[in-house]
């Protein structure tokens, strides 16, 4: 099976122009929302897009992952994602429970919700990029302080760490999505986008 | 128009609030609950003029549906497994009655134990109760298959109910841009329905009540035959919802099948990711395709005989098991070729049960060892199975 | 200190219920009182996670998974059984109010006019919590849920079951709160000792489905009755004993307050709950009073 995978990318190289991300959170942190604001940017820019929550039972704190997967050309494939571009993390706390570079391509892309600096991570693989978007929710009124809802402030910095969904983009798509303070959830992620910190 | 990223539980939703439906009756399962929460917010705005019956069950729910039917109402529910095998009874009634109820049913595996994932084994136990089933494999076919389906099933020659179908979690809960249009153009192709015998003070009339032998005999008859009939229609359906919105559907999609030497016979969201299967295996040089089967009561038969004339192995991929037997879908195909003059070898296989991930991988790998011959005739290959 | 429940523990730590769940914490309190020798039954309901997925079981003691709808007749289908191979156990079928109130009732009220030996535990949480809070019959007027959203929240009272139940004429018919263990252990083991059917129902706070704090479960619970929104009472034998008697009930508005899913009320609602709480409490003193 491995090897299949292989030869598939090597064989289809330039034309692979699919980005699959991973978000991991916990239950009621608002990953799904995410994953699905984000897909809706990288819609609104033409892209084709797929959003799903890990396929289980959420509970309230307990750790969840969520799905974007977008490209450029129409999307068939309705599998499970195993090996992302990137991985967002929206809850530090989860990095000793839950593997979060597990199948992480190896120049992937780590955005990590803290306030460390990139390079306090060391995690093996993958670039690591950091926002405290806990600070900037709770600047923002989002949540409470031992709740903050960051899902918002962290796409901010996923457009700026990726680049391929532009900040514009996910504005607007938080201001269509966001079910309450859209204004503040917009500026939280116009924040995090200019404060993301890069290795 | 409005093209939106909308999850296949909405879709449904959309669906309904689009065809107009005038009665909805319900009860929350996982993974179906989303198609109600958002109706009950559509009754609530009043972007829905419809009443929404909060029933106490399956049962009931159903049950609901065939009284507004029998008043004339365009009714709709939804429902998964536990739920749908609960209205079991009430199924049959809809069918017999000729009540043009449609129904969402969201593929979750049967219990016990408890599964909240998806495999068809729920809506194949009901392949027998004469409701018209459509699987669909992308939000946007579960979109427009809601609206396509009350135009089918209301239609004078069919008058039978029909059930579309979508996979738990890979589309209930996957979110996907949808396209919807307006709501115009949909009132044109779709107008209000005018039910031809229904419960009327000017005209009453009784319903339902015991028939002798006598006659019995003939209403399944007639049963049967509108369902050979709505073959037609579903094709006659499909092409103007093609003409009008740009997006044509059938009783089957063909993928890549012209010069193909080994066709996959699948369904639902396994057809797509298939499909990626298909490329990759051309890519290295198979001839390969695809048919999906969307439409599987009534099941189109003269398309599976057309298509297996043409081709030297068919593989059928189940994503269900009938007990003792085999794939249904396997089943199915196997019995329209029977009487075939010349036929391809058609091999049967079995995967992603309880809703085990089916990957690009696993086509490819099965269609190559089928390929090779490596799989088994006249029995049932389990793929993946871990005993 | 001494205490005042059983100590032996049947349940594991560790369960996946939210935290605050009022449910789980009644299933704790419910297996002190019966004890080993206690067979489960669990319809679809939170409890069917909160039990554990495959290969786990957060119980002691036999559990068996069924159908939404068939707690009451698959646990009078294993009482039954246990009859024949003379064995000498409790039944109890835990189910939550929608297997209960809604879907549930049939079977229920076929077990309760038959007089089946069981031991019928209700857990109120007043939705349908574990599809992620639909209304069922359970839940209060004028409450939010997913299916009764704020504009048009449910438009009529919660289902007296516990009358529906008593008018079975079964010999046991109680409610409970987990607020107060004491008492609702003691009921069980009454139940335990009575033959026939018994009903308990006890009202277990969601934090999750009630838009409640965590911390707030035990209040909450402990404000239903204070208010007399949910009265602890027994009826044995046609008997009625109201068990908890508020000496001057706090107004609903206390209850209420706490709980995001009565955000929108207005002064008139909550007056209008008052009065009939008022009502439906004036009432159960007059049944008390007379039968
Ligand atoms: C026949 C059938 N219909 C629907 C369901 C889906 N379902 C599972 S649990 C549940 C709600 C249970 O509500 P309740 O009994 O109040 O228990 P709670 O989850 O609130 O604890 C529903 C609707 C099912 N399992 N079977
Ligand atoms: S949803 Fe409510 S009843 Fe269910 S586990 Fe959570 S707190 Fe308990
Ligand atoms: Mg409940």
């Amino acid at each position: 099976m491995e090897k299949t995978v292989k030869k598939r990318r090597i064989f289809l190289m330039e034309e692979i122009k699919m980005y699959e991300v991973r978000f991991h959170g916990r239950g009621g942190q608002g990953a799904v929302t995410a994953a699905t604001i984000l897909a809706d940017a990288a819609f609104h820019e033409g892209k084709d897009v797929q959003a799903f929550p890990m396929f289980g039972v959420e509970r309230r704190g307990a750790p969840v992952a969520a799905f974007m997967r977008m490209d450029t050309k129409p999307i068939d494939i309705k599998t499970q994602i195993y090996e992302p571009d990137c991985v967002v993390v929206l809850d530090p706390t989860l990095m000793s429970v839950v593997d979060v570079t597990k199948g992480l391509k190896e120049n992937g892309k780590i955005i990590i919700n803290s306030s460390k600096d990139p390079k306090e991570f060391n995690l093996g693989k993958g670039k690591v990029y950091t926002i405290d978007a806990t600070e900037i929710a709770i600047k923002h009124g989002l949540g409470t302080k031992t709740n903050p809802i960051v899902n918002t402030a962290i796409l901010g910095a996923y457009s700026k760490a990726v680049g391929n969904v532009k900040i514009e983009s996910i504005e607007e798509a938080i201001l269509q999505n966001a079910p309450r303070k859209k204004e503040e959830n917009r500026k939280a992620a116009v924040e995090a986008y200019e404060k993301t910190r890069g290795e | 128009m409005v093209k939106k990223v909308i999850y296949g539980n909405h879709a449904v939703s959309y669906g309904a609030r689009d065809s107009r439906v005038e009665v909805i009756a319900a009860y929350p399962i996982t993974p179906q609950t989303q198609v109600v929460e958002l109706l009950s917010e559509f009754c609530a705005s009043g972007e829905l003029k419809a009443k929404f019956i909060k029933v106490e069950s399956e049962h009931s729910a159903m049950a609901a549906c065939v009284g507004a039917s029998a008043a004339g109402a365009r009714a709709f529910t939804a429902t998964s497994s536990q739920g749908l095998a609960l209205m079991h009874e009430m199924l049959h009634w809809a069918s017999n009655a000729r009540h043009p109820i449609v129904m969402a049913n969201i593929n979750r595996a049967m219990g016990p134990p408890w599964s909240i994932w998806t495999d068809q084994n729920d809506s194949i136990a009901q392949r027998d109760t004469g409701w018209l089933q459509f699987y669909c494999s992308t939000n946007q076919e579960v979109y427009d298959t809601t609206i396509q389906a009350f135009k089918i099933c209301e239609n004078d020659k069919v008058l039978l109910p029909g059930m579309l179908i979508l996979d738990a979690f890979v589309l209930s809960h996957t979110s996907e841009v949808v396209d919807m249009p307006p709501q115009e153009e949909i009132d044109e192709f779709l107008p209000p329905y005018e039910a031809k015998y229904k419960l009327d003070l000017d005209d009453p009339r009784a319903f339902g009540g015991l028939m002798f032998p006598d006659w019995y005999y003939e209403l399944k008859y007639k049963q049967h035959r509108s369902m050979e009939k709505a073959l037609k229609i579903i094709e006659d359906v499909g092409r103007e919802f093609g003409e009008r919105f740009g997006r044509y559907y059938g009783l089957v999609e063909e993928y890549r099948i012209d010069d193909a030497e080994i066709v996959l016979v699948v369904s639902s969201t396994v057809a797509q990711t298939s499909k990626e299967a298909v490329d990759l295996l051309r890519k290295e040089g198979m001839r390969i395709g695809l048919v999906r089967i969307r439409t599987f009561r009534p099941f189109p038969k003269e398309k599976i005989r057309k298509i297996a004339s043409k081709v030297d192995m068919m593989i059928v991929i189940d994503r269900n098991i009938s007990f003792g037997s085999e794939g249904v879908f396997y089943t199915e195909t196997k019995a329209a070729l029977y009487n075939e003059k010349s036929r391809p070898p058609v091999y049967g296989v079995i995967i992603g049960l309880g809703g085990r991930d089916v990957r690009v991988e696993d086509i490819m790998n099965i269609a190559k060892k089928g390929k090779n011959n490596k799989l088994e005739i006249n029995k049932i290959n389990w793929w993946g199975v871990k005993l | 200190m001494k205490l005042t429940i059983p100590e032996e523990e049947l349940m594991y730590e560790g369960t996946v219920d939210c935290q605050g769940c009022g449910a789980g914490l009644a299933m704790r309190y419910a297996l002190k009182a019966l004890g080993k020798r206690t067979f489960v039954v669990i319809p679809a309901c939170c409890w069917s996670i909160i039990a554990g997925p495959f290969p786990y079981s957060s119980l002691q003691v036999p559990l068996y998974h069924t159908a939404f709808e068939t707690a009451a007749v698959v646990s009078s289908g294993i009482k039954a059984a246990l009859e024949i191979k003379g064995i000498d156990a409790t039944v109890m079928a835990w189910a939550g109010d929608g297997g209960t109130f809604d879907i549930g009732i049939q079977s229920l009220s076929g077990a309760a006019e038959r007089n089946e030996d069981i031991i019928y535990v209700c857990y109120d949480n007043e939705a349908y919590m574990n599809t992620g809070i639909q209304r069922s019959s359970a839940t209060p007027y004028k409450a939010w849920t997913t299916t009764t959203p704020r504009k048009y929240p449910k438009a009529r009272p919660k289902k007296n079951i516990d009358e529906i139940m008593v008018a079975h004429e079964i010999p046991y018919v109680a409610t409970a709160s987990v607020a107060y263990p004491e008492d609702f252990i003691r009921k069980l083991q009454k139940a335990k000792n009575i033959k026939g059917t018994k009903f308990i129902h006890v009202l277990a706070p969601c934090p999750t489905g009630w838009r409640s704090l965590p911390e707030h479960t035990i209040k909450l619970a402990r404000l239903a009755v204070q208010t007399c929104i949910f009265p602890i009472y027994e009826v044995e034998d046609g008997k009625y004993k109201i068990n908890i008697k508020p000496k001057n009930p706090k107004p609903v508005e206390e209850y209420l307050k706490l709980q995001g899913r009565f955000r929108h009320l207005t002064e008139e609602d909550i007056k209008e709950i008052q009065e009939a709480t008022n009502r439906k409490w004036k009432k159960l003193l007059k049944k008390e009073e007379f039968f």
